[in-house]
């Protein structure tokens, strides 16, 4: 097979990669971006998605404060579909540094960042959630953004303009001739096969691997694993985005999505990037912690929890992994001899186009390709295809427009076929595999209260009546898929979370027997 | 003011579950007087299929075809497992009651005696069992035969992929072919439910129509296996009418839960214990527990408070697990919830469950539950009965994994008779 040639390969399909990607796409720049998993599958699909005010930062890191809230105005203008502008609040409760309380709006005001005191009773109106033990209460104009949205939206806008994805698409070396990168050796972990690319620019987007991948080219960057694990609720808890208004800690934001909140997070420095899940000890620190902010969390039902890792570039020090900058990382490697090799990492989600521009400004530089960045003025498409990851808009939609064609293949979420059917479109456009994981990831399937019990093998059956699996793998698909759900169910497997996955194993081992590999 | 009758039951079950049911047909047999509490939600989500034992050690996976042999080397292996306290004389026995009553229900269950049966699940893969409806029987005999079937599924019935079936079971059973059909009346619908297709077939016109679908497509095959859609209450019948119709052998194939073959069930159990006499309290839960005048036992019943008071001799605790209500767990600890007796369990959370959903040991927490004595009286900390007259029975009892152990309604059934029997004698 002859290598393909390509402008640019993006390694890496989170925000950053995709956001890369779109950003080139429109200067004319042709990319290939490979992503060793699936669109999302590190950090960018495993953290709040909170879009900043950036009033989290104004104590301990006022660049990052000021670079969230111009972000986070640009993007509320530019992509307000992956946006809900839901406003945020800050609030500290009895005990809480009552100095930072006092310091906050005036930090707030040196950053440019609009913040409104309220009176501790105006805050318990506007989310009657809030503790009674409220001391301080303000107003900021945080919200909370659909990251997998955001990514499949620029993909495809990517896609659109000439670029291709390859999603389970790992990195095996690099061959290197006079400090370039010549040749990409690419391993497809679907089906084993090997190609190469030949790329001009290579840049290295893979934030928590990117010291894995520098590696392979010969490059080394000093990089700190932070893993935060955070919960989804069963309902959502509040309107706003509800801050804890201290120095950063533990289970300080809760951060509304759709039909569902998210709560979090811990920071728990880990040494290897084989094992992020989130513990059981975590999750009742998450837990304990925010009930002193919210208490009706203590009674929650919680569906599941998930971990992401924060890549911390370039600092040893020991101590809060939260006072390391959350700035982002870019690295031009022909400082380390490799000239056409560029590495960005760190940084926030709600940053994330501005990351891309500025790597797409650096790349663009060394391809002689002098186009500005139009990511800053040219809105994101909306498209079909993206939209299905929302909480709670599939049973909106189905709702609105039932069509008595249409079945629901998930009734937790409300998924119907229709949804499922435009999935397994949009996935071969994307040249993937439209298997039960991939349709989980892209949709609300497996997400809601049953975690898979009834839609997994709902939706197993309906995929092999549609020719969308091949029969020996069904089962295969639906043991990763639950085992997928498991990780994250289970640190939250008490009260009624606990009767669902009774209900999992009866059926799925009790009945179809999916734990025994040889039967009669 | 809750209303209180002055009688004295000799026997109040609690739970409505299969381990519940069981206890109340047995404590009818034997001409006591029962009131019977529904407090699960369980049985609705029942396969219909009875199973005794089937996997021993979970760990190996080891799947075994003589039941009885699996419970020798179970007991010895694991002691303080239920069926460690009972002889295997008596289990055969419970069985033998259970599925004579079932038979004067008409509802009919088929078995070898002596041996597990195999049939397909609607995943595709083989479910080894104990007891199975009638319905599913000529499935089960050509599983064994790998005899050519016709596998016929129906557009808008949902879980429920004749070829995936199929497929997925080709190496165990190759003669397998399938076609989808109409369900006659749903031309116009793009979803059914098990459920209305089954009431359908209740009239035997609608029975007809199916038949025509079905004959033109039956070429050159022993049988012919539909989900279980045929007949709500009475699928022999209907069944009968069919081959008749059709010319060839049917046979049912379970689909998922919540599915007709466990509403059959339920209603044949609750059908039995009506006619039986037995004061059924359905959807109520014991909310207060009063035990010391003369021993007897006074619970307090009703939804959400206490409506009513139901005074008896001896109690069954058939609760079930977390699904049934049996046993709650926080974050930290898992009580019993009627009685709040001592509950065996892993130390801490950390240790409920595995990091793998499909560990082979299976998660520690379900081997979580009442300790008992050999009468299956729940015992307190201090190892000693707590009541006298208080049993607990089925999914509740500790030392035991169900559904890795495929022994759910054998311990169900097993127990339930050996606790009614330890109370008559007492």
């Amino acid at each position: 097979m002859l290598p393909k040639e390509t402008q640019v390969l993006i390694i890496g399909g989170g925000a950053t990669g995709t956001g890369l990607a779109r950003d080139l796409a429109i200067r004319g720049v042709q990319c290939i971006l490979v992503e060793q998993k699936d669109i999302n599958a590190g950090a960018s699909g495993a953290n709040h998605g909170l879009l900043h005010s950036g009033g989290r930062y104004v104590a301990s890191d006022p660049g990052s404060a000021k670079e969230c809230r111009l972000e986070a105005k640009l993007l509320k203008g530019l992509a307000p579909h992956c946006i809900e502008d839901t406003g945020g609040l800050f609030v500290a409760v009895e005990g809480d540094d009552e100095q930072y309380v006092a310091d906050f709006p005036h930090l707030c005001s040196q950053s440019d960042i609009p913040v409104k005191e309220l009176s501790v009773q105006e805050a318990r109106e506007m989310e009657p959630v809030l503790s009674e033990k409220l001391i301080a209460a303000f107003m900021l104009e945080d919200a909370s953004i659909d990251p997998f949205k955001l990514s499949m939206e620029n993909i495809l806008q990517a896609q659109h303009l000439g670029s291709t994805l390859h999603c389970f698409t790992k990195v095996v070396r690099f061959d290197k001739r006079s400090h370039r990168i010549q040749a990409t050796r690419l391993l497809n972990t679907l089906t084993g096969a090997e190609f190469t690319i030949e790329a001009e620019q290579v840049v290295n987007a893979t934030g928590a691997w990117a010291g894995v991948i520098a590696d392979l080219a010969g490059v080394t960057i000093p990089i700190l694993f932070s893993k935060g694990s955070l919960l989804i609720t069963h309902n959502r808890i509040s309107d706003r985005v509800i801050n804890r208004l201290r120095p950063s800690s533990s289970a300080d934001i809760l951060v509304p999505g759709g039909t569902v909140s998210i709560l979090g997070t811990t920071s728990v420095r880990i040494d290897s990037l084989d094992r992020i899940h989130p513990t059981i000890e975590e999750v009742d620190a998450i837990v304990e912690e925010a009930a002193a902010m919210i208490p009706v969390l203590e009674e929650s039902r919680y569906i599941r929890a998930y971990a992401g890792v924060r890549p911390l570039v370039g600092s040893k020090s020991s101590g809060d992994d939260r006072s390391v900058s959350r700035g982002f990382a870019l690295l031009d490697h022909a400082e380390d001899g490799v000239e056409n090799f560029t590495t960005i990492t760190g940084g926030k989600l709600t940053t994330y186009r501005y990351m891309a521009e500025k790597t797409a400004d650096m790349v663009g530089s060394k391809l002689g390709v002098s186009k500005p960045c139009l990511t800053r003025t040219e809105p994101l498409p909306t498209t079909q295809a993206g939209q299905w990851t929302e909480a709670g808009l599939a049973p909106k939609l189905w709702l609105a427009h039932r069509d008595p064609e249409d079945i629901l293949l998930c009734e937790c979420e409300m998924v119907p076929k229709s949804v499922v059917d435009e999935i397994i479109a949009s996935i071969h456009e994307q040249k993937g595999r439209s298997d039960l994981n991939a349709i989980g990831l892209r949709s609300r399937i497996g997400k809601g209260a049953c975690q898979g019990t009834f839609c997994g093998p709902r939706v197993t059956s309906y995929l092999y009546d549609q020719n969308q699996v091949c029969p020996d793998q069904c089962l295969h698909h639906l043991r990763e898929f639950l085992a997928g759900r498991w990780k994250g169910q289970h640190p939250v497997l008490w009260d009624r979370q606990l009767i669902q996955s009774e209900l999992l194993e009866a059926m799925h081992c009790g009945f179809f027997g999916l734990e025994l590999e040889n039967q009669p | 003011m809750p209303e209180s009758e002055s009688i004295t039951y000799d026997l109040a079950i609690i739970g409505t579950g299969m381990a519940g049911m069981a206890a109340g047909l047995f404590a009818a047999n034997r001409g006591l007087s029962i009131a019977q509490i529904g407090g699960t939600k369980e049985i609705i989500f029942a396969s219909g299929l009875f199973d005794l034992m089937g996997v021993h050690p979970a760990e190996t996976g080891h799947l075994w075809q003589d039941p009885w042999a699996a419970i020798d080397a179970l007991v010895r292996d694991l002691p303080s497992h239920p069926y460690a306290r009972m002889k295997k004389e008596d289990i055969q026995a419970a069985f033998d009651e259970i599925l004579s009553s079932f038979q004067e229900a008409d509802f009919n269950y088929c078995r070898h005696r002596n041996r597990n049966a195999n049939l397909l699940t609607p995943m595709g893969t083989t479910k080894t069992t104990y007891c199975v409806p009638k319905s599913m029987w000529n499935g089960v005999e050509a599983l064994e035969e790998k005899s050519s079937c016709l596998l016929i599924d129906i557009r808008g019935l949902k879980g429920f992929s004749g070829g995936l079936i199929k497929d997925a079971g080709k190496d165990r059973w190759p003669d397998l072919s399938h076609h989808r059909i109409v369900f006659p009346g749903t031309e116009h619908l793009t979803e059914v439910y098990a459920e209305h297709l089954a009431n359908a077939l209740i009239l035997s016109q609608n029975r007809e129509k199916l038949a025509q679908v079905v004959r033109p497509l039956v070429k050159n095959v022993r049988a012919v296996g539909m989900p279980a859609i045929l007949g709500l209450y009475r699928p022999d019948e209907v069944i009968a009418d069919l081959e008749r119709m059709i010319g060839t052998a049917i046979f049912e194939i379970p689909t998922m839960p919540p599915s007709v073959s466990g509403l059959r069930l339920k209603e044949a159990f609750e059908r039995q214990l009506r006619s039986k006499g037995v004061r059924y309290f359905s959807r109520k839960k014991v909310l207060e527990t009063n035990s010391g005048i003369d021993d007897d036992f006074e619970l307090g019943i009703g939804g959400t408070a206490v409506e009513r008071s139901v005074k008896s001799k001896g109690v069954i605790l058939a609760s079930g697990r977390f699904l049934g209500g049996g046993l709650h767990a926080d974050r930290s600890h898992i009580r019993e919830t009627v009685f709040d007796l001592y509950v065996r369990q892993p130390e801490k959370r950390t240790k409920w469950h595995h990091e793998n959903f499909l560990h082979p040991g299976g998660h520690p927490i379900n081997c979580a539950g009442l300790e008992t004595d050999d009468e299956f009286r729940p015992l307190g900390e201090n190892s000693r009965p707590v009541f006298d007259r208080l049993f607990a029975v089925g999914s509740i009892l500790a030392h035991q994994d169900w559904k890795r152990q495929k022994c759910g309604a054998g311990l169900a059934i097993a127990t339930a008779y050996a606790a009614v029997n330890a109370f008559v004698r007492r």
